[in-house]
Order: structure tokens, then sequence, then C-alpha cells
């Protein structure tokens, strides 16, 4: 504590110590003894519930998969990216699109204008993803794509891009977020009203269990309300809440649970309270394994595992003092491989306000590799069980997660809770209040509310700008495969899907594999599937 | 902090009677920020319109039009600030009420502000700034504006 009170030169305020609560408001004893334990983790890694980890032989059996995300401005750019990545050792390849891909916009539409390329790469067509796989083979990497929305729409055209090079889709790995769930509640690239959206993730999850098996279809994801402001325990409820959503609507469309539910996958952020982290993802897998079992009637234990990726960095990275972020990853990454995370994504210390840099990127999966083989602490599964404060926040964690999904079960569900603007209004209200926190120096962040030096409020980086002549080229690109390709086929291929989707017991995948071989757009896709539909009218609620 | 107890002083809420429009203009869909300003303005008194996501700017220009309001508040998280509040800015000369003062906030590099100043926007607010100092400058500028307009 006396170190903490060491003034450096020019700090605005005086940290306030160590709390005994952590970030979700669980207070901590002084000290934690075996008898405080009230559960723990009797059962061995590998096996049920699976609190110590889902295989028995944890990262020795197999190594977390290094992913970054990245993609930029023209299918070119990134793919020359990708080509760098590999090169480096990176294991999977992570796809992020621009808005206008996300949001169903083509780049000709008034509303894409000044966001082509910016966020992501623009896939408004197979053509694009051609040439963004163009000499990287489909078979040997796994490819992890950020997509909601039109999740169902871009995972057509990977399948459709692998057929038209005569690969087996069943051969493809990788991952679609598919998530439009917390779309409506803290991402915004929502398109369609709620239940047809729900319909669209169903019908891509059952298409993907027969087509290409090895393809996760879903990443039910916590990591965008915990970025928007919610805590750990939240993020886990809302997440799993979620996650009962989507195996009812699987159920309701027909599909098999012991079958689907061992594609399901899930995907969160890692912040800095590491104990916590380590807790909130023990607890997850606990509590994902018994609900299966106990209100599905699942028996197959791959059917009850709780598989997950994280990224580490997100909203716990500030601007001020950016080098900072470096030691915060590194902390968080340790916290996600003690926890037993199958995927990890570290965020770049600049991420907080740019792109990274190639040199940002690096240092971010350096700093995997470092916690892989230098650190040790991947040598034996869950290395941290046993510690009584872990299993005593373990325990105490998973009621705190129960009791918020019980709320959300108690609304009415995870579709009505959105629908009506409830949850959206909660995570507002929370990432208010954390705000507030921040702003007080109740919730200490090193360089910002605390030892933050008034000389550099703001990191001098390398800043990353995104070529202005791109989206031309992108609109160019476009125009030519508008002139080229069948208009006769395309306008058949649109017409059956709209067909298909005014018919509730037609799986949607067909038609859409069948329109993206056309080359029809996927502005064109949407557009008809929200004559159908119609669009998500966003209740405002605060 | 102090430990010695003041005598509370009683002040009127800094926006009290200030109508203010929160918009996200553009493709973006982080809208926290703009609900947390919205909560932080509308517990600082003012009247808080919130557009929701994806609105063009012209739309957001009409509504402020529409809704006699004071100030408006642009957050734009995408990198696409340049685009979005020129076009705000203009739809709002359009529409003959460029005497609205327009606020920025979100992820705007420190090199970007004098551009966004330049286009005629009054503050540029960034998302480590306590909610208190953001409020403040809203209010010091709308006094500013008021008094102006009287003198």
């Amino acid at each position: 504590m006396t170190a903490l009170k060491q003034k450096p030169a020019r700090d605005t305020e005086e940290p306030k110590g160590i709390s005994p609560m952590t970030p979700s408001g669980i207070e901590v004893p002084r000290v934690v003894t075996a008898g405080m334990v009230a559960r723990g983790a009797p059962e061995q890694p590998g096996e049920f519930p699976f609190t110590r980890g889902i295989f028995p032989d944890g990262f020795r059996g197999r190594a977390w998969t290094m992913r970054q995300y990245s993609g930029f401005g023209t299918a070119e750019e990134s793919n020359e990216r990708y080509q760098f990545l590999l090169r480096e050792g990176q294991t999977g390849l992570s796809v992020a699109l621009d808005l206008p891909t996300q949001c169903g916009y083509d780049p000709t539409d008034p509303m894409a204008r000044s966001e082509i390329g910016k966020v992501g790469v623009s896939l408004s067509n197979l053509s694009e993803m051609e040439i963004l796989f163009d000499g990287i083979d489909l078979t040997k990497i796994s490819t992890s794509f950020t997509i909601n929305g039109t999740a169902a729409l871009i995972y057509a055209m990977y399948v459709a891009c692998a057929e038209r090079r005569g690969i087996d889709p069943g051969l493809l790995t990788g991952t679609i977020q598919n998530d439009i769930l917390k779309e409506y509640v803290a991402r915004g690239t929502w398109i369609f009203p709620v239940r047809p959206s729900m319909r669209l993730t169903a019908d891509s999850i059952l298409y993907a269990n027969r087509t290409t098996p090895r393809f996760n279809p879903i990443s039910i994801a916590g990591a965008h309300m915990r970025d928007a402001g919610c805590n750990a325990v939240e993020e886990m409820a809302y997440t799993l809440s979620n996650g009962i959503a989507y195996v009812d609507e699987l159920l309701r469309r027909g599909g098999d649970v012991e079958k689907f539910a061992k594609r399901l996958s899930f995907f969160f952020y890692v912040h800095m309270d590491l104990f916590e982290e380590v807790a909130k993802f023990r607890a997850g897998r606990r509590i994902w394994a018994e609900l299966m079992q106990a209100r599905y009637g699942v028996s197959d234990p791959k059917a009850q595992m709780f598989r997950f990726g994280v990224v580490c960095g997100g909203s716990s990275l500030v601007a001020p003092q950016p080098q900072n972020n470096i030691v915060r990853v590194a902390i968080e990454t340790l916290a996600a491989v003690l926890a037993g995370a199958q995927s990890i994504f570290t965020c770049a210390y600049d991420e907080a306000f740019q792109i990274p840099t190639e040199s940002s990127a690096e240092i971010a999966l350096r700093t995997q590799q470092i916690v892989a083989l230098e650190s040790g602490v991947a040598r034996t599964v869950d290395a941290l069980g046993g510690s009584h404060y872990l299993e005593w926040l373990t325990d105490e964690t998973e009621r705190r997660i129960r009791a918020q999904m019980d709320e959300v079960e108690a609304y009415g569900g995870a579709v009505k809770a959105i629908e009506d603007g409830w949850l959206q209004m909660r995570l507002a209200q929370r990432a208010h209040e954390r705000k507030r926190q921040i702003d007080s120096g109740a919730f200490p962040v090193v360089g910002l509310n605390v030892f933050r030096k008034a000389e550099e409020t703001r990191g001098a980086v390398e800043v990353f700008r995104i070529d202005p002549k791109a989206s031309r080229r992108i609109v160019e690109k476009y125009e030519a495969v508008m002139d080229r390709r069948d208009a006769a086929v395309v306008a058949r291929a649109l017409d059956r899907l709209g067909a298909a989707a005014a018919q509730d017991a037609e799986n949607l995948m067909p038609y859409l594999v069948e329109c993206c071989h056309a080359y029809a757009t996927v502005g064109e896709m949407v557009a008809r599937l929200k004559g159908c539909w119609g669009e998500f009218q966003e209740p405002i609620r605060l | 902090m102090s430990d010695t107890i003041e005598t509370p002083v009683i002040s009127a809420p800094p926006l009290r009677g200030k109508r203010i429009l929160v918009a996200k203009p553009g493709l973006d869909g982080h809208d926290i920020g703009a609900k947390v300003i919205a909560l932080a303005l509308r517990d600082a008194g003012a009247e808080v319109i919130y557009t929701g996501l994806r609105k063009s700017p012209g739309f957001i220009a009409r509504v402020a039009v529409d809704e006699d309001v004071d100030a408006v508040g642009l957050s734009i998280l995408s990198g696409s600030h340049k685009e979005l509040v020129a076009d705000a800015i203009a739809a709002l000369a359009d529409q003959g009420a460029s005497n609205i003062p327009v606020f920025v906030g979100g992820t705007i590099p420190e090199e970007d502000v004098a551009m966004l100043l330049a286009l005629g926007v009054t503050a540029v607010f960034t998302a480590d700034m306590k909610l208190d100092d953001v409020v403040a400058a809203v209010a010091e500028r709308l006094a500013e504006r008021l008094a102006e307009r009287q003198a």
C-alpha cells in the first residue's frame, strides 16, 4: 500500500488504495480459507460440468488459436496483411468487415458513402471474397468473420468461394460471429426485426451442421455488452440468456440439440481483474453444461461443453499513456489462458483509438507467444484450480450470474427483453454508472484517472490512415462486377430467395449460396429480405 | 475530497430548460457513448432527444429544427467524422439553423480536432473526459451563445 501512495511527479489524483470490491461488485474477504469454499471444483478437467476445463489435457493436447483481427480498405490490401500475419506464425485469420457490408448496403448506396472500407474490408459480392483469399489455402486456415446482421450472407459467400475453387465445403474451418441478439443491445448492426433475424441465424446454424461440420456457425458474444459497460457477471449472464434463446429457436426450427449444441461457441472480453475473469469463465462452463443437461436433456458431453474465444483489451485499454496497454493485454492474456480459452485475440496497444499499425499488431501477437512459450502457465490444466480464493469466487460468480439470468427469464426471455429495449436500457444505465465510477476514481485506471500526467493527456502514436483512393477503387470494382454478371441469373436467384423468405418452413441458406454464385450483392439480398420482413424499429428507452 | 462538512449550496442544474438532440449519424452502431452522454445531460437538467442509430445528417438537421433544440451532439466512432460532421453542418445550414451549436464526441484523433472546429463545431469531446466536464463545457458554450445573442 505504501508503494501505491508514492507520488510521482505530476499525477492528478491520489489513488484510493486497494478496494475489497471486484468490478462486478463482489466483496472479497481479506483472506479465503478452505472452509469458506461451498462447492469448489471436485471434478477433473474434461469432466462434467467442466469447471476446470473442457479438455482433460488442457493446452498440452491442443494450444489455443492465436487469432488477430484485421482487414481494412480493399480486399487486395487485406489479402496482403493476411499473408504477412500467416508468415509471422498466426494460426487463424480474423476478418473485419466494413460497416456497409455489416449493415447490408452496397458501396454505391448513399448510406455507405463515407464508410466504405473504413473499419474493415468491403465484401459486397463473391468477387471481392475471391480476391481476399487469393493464394490462401482455405482448407489449411481457420477463418473467423466478425459479421452479424449479414452473417448468413457472408457465410454463404464463403461456401460459394470454396465451391468455386473445387473445395469441398466440408473441409472449411472457422467461425462466423452470427450473434444478432447482442447487436440489438450493444453493437448496432441489426437489419431485420428480432424474430426473422433469429430464423436466419437458426437456418445458417442448421445448414452449417450439415454442410460445413467443422465450421462454427455462431459465436454467442458477451464481449460487446461488456465493452459497452456491463460487468463480468452481467456479461456472462446476458450471453448465456441469449444462448438459451438461440437453442429455443433452433429447436423450434427442428434442430437436434445433441447435434447443434456441439457447434455453439461463445465469445467474451477479458478485462483486468484476473481472478474475477478466470472465475467468470469457470462459472460459465459449469452453468452452461448444467443447463444443457437439466433443461434440454443433452447427454453427449461434447454438446454440453462451453467453448469460448476471447479478446484481451477492448475498453480496458485507454488512450492516455498508450504503451501501458501492452501490460494490460499481457495480464488479460494470462487470465484467458488460466481460464482455458480456446482462442485468444490480443488487442494492439493503440487500438483504443485507431486501427493498429503493423508494429503494434506484432507486439499484440508476441504477447500471446510470450505467455504461451515463456510464462509456463499453460503447462498444467487449470493451474489456479484449488486456490481457495478462486474456488470461492467461482461459486459466488456462478450464484450471481444465475440470479441475473433468472431476471431475464422473468421478463420473458432474451428475445422479448431485446424487442422491448429493456436490456438496452439496462446496459446504458450500467455504462453511465461505470463512467461515473471512472470519473470519480472509484474504479482506478492508471494513466487515466490516477497517475495521469498533465502533459500527455493523449498519446503520441503512429496512426494508420486508410488510402482515400481505396473507396473509389471499391466502387469501380463493384460496377465492373455489375456489368460482367448475368443479370437474368441474378434476378432468378433473388426471386427464389424472396419466395423462400416468405415460407417459414424453408431453410434460406441454399438460396443465399445460389445468389452468391450468381454474384448477387449483399445489398440486393438484404433488400429482398427486407421486402419480406421489414426493418427493426429501434425502441428508444433511456 | 475534503473531510470538512460544507454548507451545501443549492444550485440550479446547469442545463435546466435546455433541449439537446443527441444523434448517431452514419452506420456506426456503437451507441453506448451517445446514451451515456444523453443520461448525463438529462441528469444536468436538459431535456434530451436521442435519435437512435443510423440517421442521415439531413434527418438529424430536420429533427433539430422541428424540436427547436438548443444544441446538437453528434457521436461518431467509426472514423468517418470528417464527412459526417461536414454533412450535418451543411444540412443545418440548409434548414436555416446554422445558429444551433454542434458538439462532437467519439473516437476523434487529436490532429482532427482543429479540422472539426474549422468546420464550425463548437467543441469536441473524447471518451477520456469526465462527464461533469462535458456537461460544464456544454453549459458554458450555451451560456456564451445566449450572451452573444442578447448583446
